[in-house]
């Protein structure tokens, strides 16, 4: 009986400390406080200053066989590809280490910007790297293959030499070799508050003039006429009712006189193709569609290009997506897919049917 | 449904011989002003070839049957039975509205979950633009999340590390308010010369909605952030690219960043980060953090990926700005615009959207001159701060060439720039934050094409 009486005690203390927790916010009962455990899986972000930065070091060697498994498919074998992102390395030189400023940057003939030519901050590699990298199965890198990974993208732009190990203790003196950590600048008007000083000036000063304001203009730029339907039809891209309608770029344009502008048609609803709609599905859960369009090239061949080559060769095509292959369509290899049977075999007839939409 | 009934609402072509008083002496008006008498000169080439100015057509001729016969037949509908209610259990737009698709501009990427899709502004009204067409842009895939499953969680310089779930989030006080969401490489393509056809592809990765939610200061005070010396807000998605980007601490004790999951009057959408975004009204989208998962408050910026390797601004010098987050003072002309067709000469009204991350948009004026003379148009309420304002400006189109253009400004006083004014300053190779004054030129033909001039 007394213990009872006690644990009810008990009980209204606990309910009167609550009450005391509560009352001191504006709004009991919403939210609690997160645990250690839960802030450190969520809490991966690393700074400029390398705050978050996990204590562990990689090597340039373990970072190469990193980058060829799961990296050199997207990115090139050299962090060079343009196929399916920007090139992350190139562009930088031995003065640029040393000035901490990308010359290339100064030329408007340089084709293209590369990562490492723009970036100025390695926590920056390090960071995005961990949080959203392999592309398709982001956050599964270790702390050692994270590392690992930077130092082999440092050594490939020669800011590190073969044998480096990067860690926490020594990634300070990289940043003081980061070719282009002086490129930056926040002296400008585009941040919205006075945290970086810079400056509440606009760049321009237009004024609203409102008659004679410009000398003649003349069109300096215009679309050339092969260009006339990159875009698709217009016509098909704007409203059948209005003012206006959409100019029919699968024909020539107009020479002269009045538009004979024909009303634009709703494009015709396709025919439900439940079996595409379901292998489609299937593919973009599997993260294939990163790697192959349905009728285009990406790293990998287009399904309709698969689909031409490997009509009605089902078990041939399961036994491709889960263990893999290359030279077929081209030198870069699709390491082997881990999917249940069922949906690779569903991937594979409807690939053999044809790879419709 | 048949050809014939969706091209009835077509204007047909009128007699060259079926004149109106009231339009003659309107061209003629216009004529006598000889505001355009500089575009002859503009573009003589193309006026050499041309006619005399044809009279005013009208839009919608009495056919010789002595009506029309969308008039004298009565139509299906209007002898038939209707569909019942909640046929739809959640409605669609009409199917004669399918031309309007948010789209992707061919060749911009190599993959769909890198990528962004355009609204199609060219057939948008007001300044809401409806869920299903706000423009996307994903970095690595989007998703729909179960929102039972979702935390959002405060970490950093603050007394108390707080999770909280939807139901408690959706608990606490919220607001509704309207604002645009700009991406910063809006217009991006034209930034060197002219490189697509549309507004939708030029102007496209724009929208705006009514988004609900909490004040994210409020979250903040619960956890006891340091508010003095957390001078910056990292934001963190919850997908596989889980986005950070560095919010300013002063726009968030402004009360206006909101922790939003409602937008026009429902959820998110799940390309627009179901169950819960950041909105920073002003900044970039690439801000507006999707499927949000954690602020954490901090003393220094970030530098996360997008904002130390995108979303920077190569300057002339070869120095990038770096966390460059402002959408300046911009406005484009929606229609008559690139890729549209004028069916006839007459009354037109041009509209479009104007909008400044700075506040309200205090006037637009429109040219149809290529920006030699200007009419103030008409701003559409509402004109609320950082949200679009819809424009409007009667004209009478006399069947010459024209270029149109509009010039906003905001309630600071700063006005659009035009291309050599911003280059002046930034160069051609910036990528981000275009907000130049737009040209299209309406040709004789009726085509109207996207152009910059000199």
């Amino acid at each position: 009986m007394s213990r009872f009486r006690n644990a009810v005690l008990t009980v209204a203390l606990l309910a009167t400390a609550c009450l005391a927790v509560a009352q001191s916010s504006q709004y009991p009962g919403v939210g609690r406080a997160a645990t250690p455990k839960e802030v450190a899986k969520w809490d991966i972000d690393v700074r400029p200053d390398f705050k978050g930065l996990p204590a562990g070091s990689g090597s340039v060697a373990k970072g190469q066989d990193v980058w060829e498994g799961k990296c050199a498919h997207c990115h090139g074998v050299f962090g060079e590809s343009g196929e399916v992102f920007s090139p992350l390395i190139g562009g930088t030189t031995a003065e640029d280490i040393k000035t901490g400023r990308v010359a290339n940057l100064n030329r408007s003939d340089y084709p293209g910007r590369t990562t490492i030519m723009k970036v100025a901050t390695v926590s920056t590699l390090w960071d995005y790297i961990n949080r959203a990298m392999p592309w398709t199965s982001p956050k599964t890198l270790t702390t050692e293959e994270v590392y690992s990974v930077t130092a082999f993208l440092l050594n490939l732009a020669n800011i590190v030499p073969d044998n480096y190990v990067l860690s926490d203790k020594n990634i300070a003196e990289v940043q003081a070799r980061m070719p282009n950590r002086n490129g930056m600048t926040t002296a400008h008007a585009m941040w919205p508050g006075k945290e970086f000083g810079g400056t509440t000036k606009p760049d321009t000063a237009n004024k609203v003039c409102m008659k004679d304001c410009t000398t003649e203009p003349k069109v300096a730029s215009f679309l050339p006429d092969f260009a006339r339907n990159a875009h698709g039809n217009l016509q098909e891209q704007n409203r059948i009712v209005g003012p206006q309608r959409g100019a029919d770029t699968t024909k020539p344009e107009p020479k002269a006189g009045m538009p004979m502008a024909a009303a634009a048609p709703v494009a015709a609803a396709k025919p439900e193709n439940n079996e595409a709609k379901a292998a489609i599905a299937l593919l973009n859960k599997h993260s294939c569609t990163a790697c192959h369009g349905v009728d285009k090239k990406i790293v990998g061949p287009g399904f309709n290009e698969v689909a031409k080559k490997q009509s009605g060769k089902v078990d041939y095509l399961v036994g491709k997506i889960k263990s893999g292959g290359s030279g077929v369509y081209g030198a870069i290899p699709m390491p082997p897919q881990s999917l249940p049977d069922a949906d690779a075999k569903q991937i594979a007839e409807w690939i053999s049917k044809g790879a419709s939409k | 449904m048949n050809a014939d009934n969706i091209n009835s609402g077509r204007v047909q072509k009128a007699p060259e011989n079926f004149l109106t008083q009231t339009g003659i002496k309107e061209v003629f008006a216009e004529g006598k002003k000889g505001r355009r008498d500089f575009i002859r000169n503009a573009f003589a080439a193309a006026a050499a070839g041309a006619a005399a100015p044809m009279a005013m057509a009208q839009g919608n001729p009495v056919p010789v049957e002595g009506g029309d016969p969308n008039i004298l037949n009565l139509p299906e509908h209007a002898v038939g039975l209707g569909q019942g209610v909640a046929v739809e259990g959640y409605g669609k737009p009409s199917k004669f509205e399918a031309n309007l698709q948010r789209r992707q501009s061919p060749g911009l990427t190599q993959t769909t979950q890198a990528s962004v899709s355009f609204a199609p502004l060219q057939s948008l009204f007001g300044i809401v633009t409806p869920s299903g067409l706000h423009f996307e842009r994903h970095h690595q895939g989007w998703w729909d999340i179960d929102p039972s499953k979702h935390r959002f969680m405060i970490n950093g310089m603050v007394k108390k590390n707080m999770v909280f779930t939807m139901d408690e989030i959706m608990r606490l006080p919220s607001v509704s308010r309207f604002h645009f969401i700009e991406c910063g490489a809006n217009t991006a393509v034209d930034w060197g010369n002219v490189a697509v056809p549309t507004v939708q592809y030029t102007h496209g990765m724009l929208s705006c909605s009514e988004f609900t939610g909490v004040p994210l200061i409020t979250l903040l005070e619960l956890a006891g952030a340091d508010l003095k010396n957390g001078k910056f807000v990292l934001a963190e998605g919850g997908d596989g690219s889980s986005m950070t980007r560095t919010i300013p601490m002063s726009l968030i004790t402004s009360g206006e960043v909101i922790v939003a999951y409602g937008q026009n009057g429902e959820m998110l959408r799940p390309e627009n980060g179901y169950p819960l975004r950041l909105v920073v009204p002003g900044v970039q989208g690439v801000s507006w953090v999707k499927y949000l998962r954690r602020v954490e408050v901090g003393d220094k910026p970030y530098a996360a990926k997008d904002e130390a390797i995108h979303y920077i601004d190569l300057q002339p010098g070869g120095l990038h700005r770096q966390y460059t987050n402002l959408q300046e003072v911009k406005s484009v002309v929606t229609t008559p615009s690139g890729g549209q067709v004028l069916l006839d000469k007459g009354f037109y009204n041009i509209t479009g959207l104007a909008w400044s991350g700075k506040g309200k948009i205090k006037r637009v004026d429109v040219s149809t001159d290529g920006g030699r003379n200007w009419r103030q148009a008409r701003l559409e309420t509402p004109v609320l701060s950082k949200a679009l304002t819809r424009f409007n400006l009667d004209w009478v189109w006399d069947g010459k060439p024209a270029i149109i253009q509009s010039r906003a400004q905001d309630e600071t006083g700063h006005v659009q720039p035009t291309y050599q004014q911003l280059r002046g300053v930034r160069g051609t190779r910036s990528i981000y934050h275009n907000n130049a004054i737009q040209s299209w030129l309406v040709q004789e033909n009726g085509e109207v094409k996207n152009v910059q001039v000199s």
